[in-house]
């Protein structure tokens, strides 16, 4: 494999790591004035790097000394998180113009941040992992502490940075206990390894080091008992920072947990399938309980996304097939929702000033009838009624731990989307049954309505997608190259 | 005569990774002591991986302990910007004052 060839198979990657430091350089010397300009270039890079992804080569193949990997899965993967930091982005567009966050900086780290992800899923080597993940983590760190004269925002940046650095060091520990006992740090390498050792058990180092990286990667995707950052994050930061955090880094952390428990450490299955289907099972029940008494939106959002990632969980402690169809399948329709819905919370505002209580959502359908509907639509989709789009990734992910004889795992899931279901459906019980507040302002931003039009569409009309579009094959396909190896 | 192995240094550096996770949990005085800690940590990490380098005769370990060791100074940069600007809103770094939010 010559230098050429590695240079094309990276070109999504070469792609967006050089437009973002000529946006850089471009931003320096054109100042905070030219911040809406970079922040379009910056949703035209990344249109242009899932292109690139599209374009780029069939089926699997590994550069840079097996380094770097690129298949079905990664390139699912990365057009779903492009997907989302595109839309993310532009939502901060009419945001940061109104709110004062002048910085040009935005667009860029989080051009930056999506470079770090999709080397994350693409990584084929410990190292490669972890340089994936810092180049992320540390591009979310600054975004969440953007609005620098702002305690709030500070402050979630510094419990992001404490926790952030201390689940990489977790991380961290655990790669060099598998790199001592079982020899190399390639995931095809630790993959051959294992395989000959399945009969009689992997070193006890190795399983000592394998518990350590999965408690670092459940800090990334927030799943119980690693969470504790996350409504705090979500609530401090910026709204639109927040619906990239409840939407990329997830996506990203997710794709990367699953290949690493099924590519690497496939063989040992039995070992590692006990502790997801425990931090699956422990972020359900937490995510749907703690969701409940919450009055700020944005941290009702956290927790249910930390319930999200408990049911996407589910998925991957199935470990076969139909688990990462589902899991991909889970992301996909996750990132309509939580999109629409941080649309709608940014759309929240009374005379100038943003509103987060769920309690100033009261009446919306009379004075906002628009807006009622579509949120109504993702809290219905949230709580998994059919036919709307959460449903369908509840039901690939539980089919597939039905497949796994996981019913205690599968039973319990679905009492916990019960308990889920009552907070959603507050918030739409607030919207159409009780006394009208002052209406939001208007307009809200062609920006904003477009993307709740359009993502509402989508969730509500998912079952006549799934039809039309080939979504359910490519993401069985997807989940194949995973276990082709 | 002793002679110190493999075991030897996975001990220091296992007392020295649990010290720096103490250091975040326990400490109640100031966000300087947990980036103090941090680096422990990520130091404590780089023993292992040298010790086992040398130990599987790989160089692998030794390069990956070199990325640690940029990506820790990176890490280090950016935690001391947010502790800066964080200082000049709340006018403290003591860790009982990070309580604006309540998780």
């Amino acid at each position: 494999m010559n230098l050429t060839a590695d240079l094309m198979i990276a070109s999504p990657e070469l792609f967006v790591a050089i437009a973002a430091m000529f946006l850089l350089i471009f931003g320096v010397f054109q100042g905070n004035q030219s911040t809406r300009l970079v922040s379009w270039l910056g949703v035209g890079v990344m249109f242009i790097a899932a292109i690139l992804v599209l374009a780029g080569p069939v089926g699997r193949v590994v550069a840079f000394n097996d380094l770097f990997v690129v298949d079905g899965f990664a390139n699912f993967a990365k057009i779903l998180l492009l997907l989302g930091a595109a839309l993310t982005l532009i939502l901060a567009v009419p945001f940061n113009a109104r709110e004062g966050i002048p910085q040009f900086e935005y667009p860029v780290l989080i051009l930056f941040a999506v470079l770090g992800m999709m080397m994350m899923v693409s990584a084929n080597d410990l190292i490669s992992l972890y340089l994936g993940i810092e180049l992320q983590s540390l591009s979310l760190y600054v975004l969440a502490a953007i609005r620098r004269d702002a305690v709030r925002s500070t402050e979630a940046g510094l419990k992001y940075f404490v926790l952030g650095a201390l689940s990489s060091g977790i991380l961290l520990y655990g790669m060099t206990l598998v790199y001592g006992f079982a020899g190399s740090t390639g995931f095809d390498d630790l993959a051959a390894v294992f395989a000959e050792s399945a009969g009689d058990g992997a070193p006890i180092g190795v399983i000592v080091g394998l518990v350590f990286i999965i408690a670092g990667l459940a800090f990334k995707v927030s799943a119980v008992p690693f969470h504790m950052w996350t409504p705090d994050v979500y609530e401090g930061a910026p709204t639109p920072i927040t619906a990239f955090f409840a939407v990329a880094p997830k996506i990203a952390a997710m794709a990367l947990f699953v290949r690493v428990m099924l590519e690497p450490f496939g063989d040992l299955f039995d070992q590692w399938q006990q502790v997801i289907w425990f931090i699956s099972l422990a972020s359900m029940i937490l995510g749907s309980f703690a969701a409940i008494n919450q009055t700020n939106i944005k941290r009702l959002m956290a927790y249910s996304s930390i319930s999200n990632m408990g049911f996407v969980l589910v998925g991957l402690a199935a470990g076969n097939e139909t688990g990462v169809q589902g899991v991909l399948l889970y992301l996909t329709i996750y990132l309509f929702m939580n999109v629409g819905t941080f649309a709608c919370i940014l759309a929240m505002r009374r005379q100038g000033r943003m509103v987060e209580d769920i309690d100033q959502l009261a009446g919306l359908s009379r004075t906002n009838p628009k807006m009622a509907l579509a949120l109504a639509i993702f809290m219905f989709s949230m709580a998994g009624i059919p036919p709307l789009a959460g449903f369908f990734g509840k039901l690939y992910v539980f089919l597939a731990a039905i497949e796994a004889e996981l019913y205690t795992l599968a039973v319990i899931g679905l009492l916990t989307s019960v308990v889920g279901a009552f907070y959603y459906l507050r918030i739409v019980k607030l919207m159409y049954f009780d006394d009208p507040l002052d209406a939001f302002d208007q307009p809200v931003g062609r920006e904003i309505s477009t993307i709740v039009f359009g993502t509402s569409v989508v969730t509500a009309l998912f079952a006549i997608i799934i039809l039309v579009f080939p979504l359910l094959d490519s993401a069985a396909n997807a989940a194949a190259t995973l276990f082709a190896v | 005569m002793l002679e110190i192995g493999l075991v030897h240094y996975l001990t220091v550096a296992a007392i020295l990774f649990t010290l720096g996770v103490f250091g975040i949990f326990l400490n109640r005085k100031n966000v300087i002591i947990i980036l103090m800690s941090i680096e422990l940590m990520l130091l404590a990490v780089n023993i292992n991986l040298v010790a086992f380098s040398v130990h599987l005769n790989d160089l692998v370990g030794q390069i990956f302990a070199l990325f640690v060791l940029t990506v820790a100074a990176a890490e280090s940069a950016i935690g001391l910007a947010i502790l800066v600007v964080y200082f000049r809103n709340r006018g403290s770094i003591s860790v009982e004052d990070v309580n604006m939010m309540k998780g």
